[in-house]
């Protein structure tokens, strides 16, 4: 996994409040940092495409790794 | 592109139907959606200050699955099939559905009223009262509605709905 400047841990939250911690995360970071986000929530995975892509934050990275799932977003 | 922007109109005063408007607002203003919800008739009781009281109902409700949120998985695993004329004719029913429901709410990870309804207002969701319902059933907006709701009718809502991309009726 490429480095990233923060991190948040959303593992046990289930939809909507992944999101909303991450939104509410890249609102204090600079353009161009990277958020690493781990979660539980299966329904993330899509959530966080759908996020990406409305929000034009970059998601350089999606996978599942032991039952959890990072996200590698960067901010516009 | 402009920012789009989302109306909902909350008319349901159940725990389970306060999830909804409050998700769907929410999720939408972590989108840059600019939303704003009308809060009307039974809706009113998601502006209450103390939101613990709201309720949920399994009496006449067929959808709603009755398990326990505790125990063995094979217990966890059994729908109670419980009769309408028994959910409505035993004493506290609906109070022990409503602390199974808010125990299986927090066994999911799934944040509470109170939380999404903060994370709206922190959004900036515009939380817009029903100044007629509000008479209606003599709340006092004062005592018992959360700060920062609006309270006007229903051109009111028109003039952001009339230019939403998305409007629900909830």
């Amino acid at each position: 996994m490429a480095d990233f400047d923060q991190e948040l841990d959303a593992c046990g939250l289930n939809c909507p409040l992944p999101i909303l911690r991450a939104k509410k995360t890249l609102n204090s970071m600079d353009a161009g940092k990277v958020l690493h986000i781990v979660a539980t929530d299966p329904g993330s995975v899509k959530d966080f495409e759908a996020f990406a892509k409305q929000t034009g934050n970059e998601l350089m990275e999606s996978k599942e790794d032991g039952g959890k799932f990072h996200f590698l977003i960067k901010k516009a | 592109m402009g920012q789009k922007k989302l109306a909902i109109i909350a008319t349901k005063g159940t725990l389970d139907w306060a999830y909804p408007p409050l998700i769907l607002a929410s999720t939408a203003a972590a989108l840059d959606y600019e939303v704003e919800i009308f809060f009307t008739f039974y809706g009113l009781q998601l502006l209450r200050k103390d939101v613990s009281s709201l309720k949920v109902s399994p009496l006449g409700n067929p959808g709603m699955p009755m398990k326990m949120p505790f125990g063995p998985e094979w217990f966890r695993g059994i729908n109670w099939n419980i009769p309408n004329i028994i959910q409505a004719n035993v004493p506290g029913f609906e109070s022990l559905a409503t602390t199974l429901m808010k125990k299986t709410i927090a066994n999911n990870g799934v944040a509470s009223i109170a939380e999404l309804r903060e994370l709206c207002q922190e959004a900036e969701v515009r939380f817009t009262a029903c100044q007629m319902t509000v008479e209606l059933f003599d709340f006092n907006s004062k005592e018992d509605f959360i700060d920062g709701v609006e309270y006007a009718g229903a051109a009111k809502f028109f003039e952001f709905a009339g230019e939403s991309d998305i409007c629900l009726y909830i």
